[in-house]
């Protein structure tokens, strides 16, 4: 009987635990919301938010400051638009032939190897954007700076090009063998059946693994830390010195900037922007994924 | 005559697409070969024993990882400390205990999902606020490894979801219907079997903290220092912020040291992702 | 002749599909209780009501009365983990757990704590010799319960259940899973357990219902057409439907 109540209690406790554990990544989430809204609300009481969002120049430790995000928006996204560029053709063409066309045997050691390139971090694909990347381009293009948006883009694309192959090689892998057969039955080629049927049919888990490679493309920090430079630009010259929300992000934490400085808010206010902006890319994808799920 | 015609270009487009296809696949083969030569005939030179042990200086020849070494292991130890009981507690939560309909079960689902997908830079600020300030641990091993735990912890919850939704449900049916609690079931039958796959899961999510720079560099690990470590309230630097350090210097003997400790950090990860794949490969044997 | 499980009433619902309907069955203590029917019919349902078990299925109800020694066993407060240990089971397909065969008997009692350490190697074997397995395994106790053969495996999940010394015995066609000579086996075993429990045996096998059997029931889309003894029913049904069925006319 004795045993009997203390496990009852046990179970209790347990239960107790757990849903304290369970509690910790949800205050995360809070934390996250909260810390940034507190400091972005702070920043606008002495900002004018038509100012950050308007005007063409990011100098916020200059004197007199200037706290216009777009130059920094700019670079952002023509990160994020150039490792496009690489990673969703490269991406979707290494999935079409993972799922259509490889043997059995061809898959088991080309997989391995996509895992081996999107176990890398991304501070040794920035070392090889500075020491390999742009002399190449610079060979090519002897004019580009050596700190450039393009040989940080050609890198970032590289790193979230596994991320793409495995997420739209598992959309592929869903469509039912049933109508894959029936394309195959109809006397249909390889590539008919993967450009006419598989890949529509798969098309937004496809789309979602683009929207996932842009939000990490976004977030991405050390290789354009280390190979996209430090000048906020408002250009779209791929060849030149840029700065994007993260790299300001860090450029900044490492700096000596006074706590609770204005200089200092910046950094949650950059922040709070590159939160929404992942986090809606992620929101549509995880959408797009969920509305293919009730299809099947 | 015609038809065969029209037949023959259709082949001969399904094969010049597969080379294309696998083009793609090729390129990032050959980028991958590219990068490991890149760093390998840069910093295999300057790889010895002494490299390993030594201290960071400002004079190239005499620079060693000694110090980042450490702080690697204190972080990641300390990660693996914290990250691991509540990720797979938390896991256990959502597949044994909740109530699939509730709100909180619903609430933390997405929860997790949307935190798998912030950047890592993100939790920096996070760390930085919490951790370092309001709690005042300031920019010490601790807040490092507070911060980098709640990164990797989404990745955890879900390799450990799907480890003991792999256990079948017969095993879990057989232990209820011995009167036996539920948690003494999942000590006893869900989570030995589980183990081997939320471990490896929990390896991989360790590695990917182990490269990782940004979000440490937002809550005070310096790239540069000649002390070790000896308690978790210590300053530290790890080997993703020496090499940053390295690399962002102009001279090209840096670019060389970066290099060699690029390659003692790839080995470290190589080493973790093998001891992953073959407790992955185990355990798929004990199940068949 | 004492009556063991005293079931009034029983109406069980899958969310909005009723799967039981009104049941009434008296079971007697040390006899074995067959439930026949064809498939869906309820009867697997019927027996995870006396263990409780379908609390595991979100979305079910049971309404009604099952009365098991004189306490209301549907009633909230009866504790399902003691009335589990009371009440053992033994699954369609044989489920050991990955683990020696020493593990898979002793794992319930190692858990509910009340049978002293010094005491588990001879409840070891006893609960291996009643499971009619001591003979084959008593040289590799050790070894994984998954080197054994399925219907091994099956007499160790029926050993693993009488190690925690339940009184009543649900059986969900043990034997189906298994050829006809690990069949047979299990079948003289279960005539030699009714001497100690009461067994309740779900099974698809009308032949096999008749061959074991003292007491036998027909489902049919949840509801009890018929309950009595085997030999009155196999012989002299008292319903048209009952008939049809053990005559194979349908099903």
């Amino acid at each position: 009987m004795t045993a009997r109540k203390r496990h009852q209690q046990t179970e209790v406790l347990v239960r107790w635990i757990l849903i304290g554990l369970s509690a910790v990544s949800i205050l995360t989430t809070i934390g996250i919301v909260l810390t940034l809204a507190y400091e972005t609300f702070e920043f606008f009481s002495i900002v004018s938010i038509v100012e950050f969002f308007t005007s063409h120049r990011w100098a916020p430790v200059f004197d007199p400051p200037s706290f216009g995000v777009l130059p920094l928006v700019a670079g952002t996204m023509m990160i994020a638009v150039l490792s496009g560029l690489i990673s969703i053709p490269l991406g979707l063409g290494s999935a079409i032939y993972l799922s259509e066309f490889a043997s059995k045997k061809a898959r088991k050691i080309i997989k391995p190897i996509l895992e081996l390139l999107a176990g890398i971090p991304s501070i040794v694909y920035g070392f090889f954007a500075l020491t390999f990347i742009t002399p190449l381009i610079r060979s090519v293009a002897p004019d580009t700076q050596i700190y450039n948006a393009l040989s940080a883009s050609i890198a970032v694309g590289i790193m979230t090009l596994p991320m793409v192959a495995s997420l739209s090689e598992d959309a592929m892998m869903a469509v039912p063998d049933s109508i894959r057969q029936g394309a195959y039955a109809l006397g249909s080629t390889k590539l008919e059946v993967a450009i006419h049927v598989i890949v529509p049919a798969a098309f937004s888990g496809i789309a979602a693994s683009f929207m996932l490679a842009i939000s990490r493309a976004i977030g991405e920090t050390m290789i354009v830390a280390i190979a996209a430079g430090q000048t906020p630009n408002l250009s779209l010259n791929p060849f030149q010195s840029i700065q994007t929300m993260t790299g300001f992000m860090v450029n900044m934490a490492l700096g000596d900037i006074q706590q609770g400085s204005i200089e200092f808010k910046t950094v949650f206010v950059v922040g709070a922007l590159l939160f929404v902006i992942t986090l809606i890319l992620n929101l549509i994808a995880r959408i797009i994924i969920q509305k293919t799920r009730e299809v099947y | 005559m015609k038809t065969t015609k029209r037949h023959q270009r259709r082949l001969l487009l399904n094969r010049i697409f597969e080379w294309i296809f696998f083009s793609t696949i090729a390129v990032a083969i050959l980028v991958l070969g590219a990068l490991l030569f890149d760093i390998f005939s840069r910093g295999i030179s300057g790889l010895d024993w002494s490299f390993i042990t030594s201290m960071p200086s400002s004079r190239p020849a005499k620079a060693g990882i000694f110090p980042a070494l450490l702080g690697t292991l204190w972080v990641i130890l300390l990660t693996a400390l914290i990250a691991l009981p509540v990720g797979i507690g938390t896991a256990i939560y959502l597949e044994e205990y909740a109530n699939k309909k509730s709100w909180f079960f619903k609430a933390l689902n997405l929860n997790i999902a949307n935190l798998a997908g912030v950047p890592a830079i993100v939790y920096g600020i996070l760390g930085l606020t919490v951790f370092v300030q309001l709690l005042k641990i300031g920019p010490t091993i601790l807040a490092g490894a507070l911060t980098l735990s709640l990164l990797i912890l989404p990745v955890i919850i879900v390799a450990s979801i799907e480890a003991i939704r792999a256990v079948p449900n017969s095993i879990r049916e057989g232990s209820l219907a011995l009167g036996v609690t539920r948690w003494q079931t999942i000590t006893g039958a869900i989570l030995p079997m589980a183990l081997p796959g939320i471990l490896t899961g929990s390896i991989l999510a360790l590695s990917r903290a182990m490269g990782e720079a940004a979000p440490l560099i937002m809550v005070g690990a310096v790239g540069f220092v000649t002390f070790l470590p000896d308690s978790i309230l210590d300053r530290y630097t790890v080997l993703p912020m020496l090499i940053y350090n390295w690399t962002s210097r102009p001279q090209d003997e840096f670019a060389q040291l970066a290099a060699s400790g690029i390659i003692v950090m790839l080995i470290i990860l190589m080493l973790t992702n093998l001891t992953a794949i073959i407790l992955r490969n185990r355990s798929q044997q004990r199940i068949d | 002749m004492s009556i063991k499980v005293n079931v009034q009433n029983l109406n069980f619902y899958y969310g909005d599909f009723q799967a039981l309907k009104g049941i009434n069955m008296e079971i007697h203590e040390n006899k074995i209780t067959a439930l026949i029917g064809p498939s869906g019919c309820g009867k697997s349902t019927f027996i995870k009501t006396l263990n409780r078990m379908y609390e595991l299925i979100d979305g079910t109800k049971a309404t009604g009365s099952i009365s098991f020694d004189g306490t209301e066993l549907l009633d909230k407060a009866t504790d399902v983990v003691d009335l589990r240990k009371r009440i053992g089971m033994v699954f369609q397909k044989p489920n050991p757990f990955p683990k020696s065969i020493t593990e898979n008997v002793l794992y319930g009692v190692k858990r509910h704590g009340d049978v002293p350490k010094t005491e588990w190697k001879e409840l070891l074997e006893t609960s291996l010799r009643k499971a009619s397995l001591w003979s084959e395994v008593e040289h590799k106790l050790n070894q994984s319960a998954f080197s054994l053969s399925g219907g091994q495996q099956q007499r160790l999940c029926i050993a693993r259940t009488l190690a925690t010394k339940p009184e009543v015995l649900l059986m969900d066609e043990p034997t189906s899973a298994l050829d006809p000579i690990a069949t047979a086996k299990i079948e003289e075993l279960l005539e030699e357990l009714k001497k100690e429990y009461t067994v309740i045996i779900v099974t698809h096998s009308m032949q096999q219902a008749a061959r074991i059997s003292d007491y036998c029931g027909f489902f049919l889309s949840g509801e009890l057409i018929e309950f009595g003894l085997t030999k009155q029913l196999f012989s002299n049904p008292l319903d048209q439907r009952t008939e049809d069925y053990i005559t194979g006319r349908f099903g």
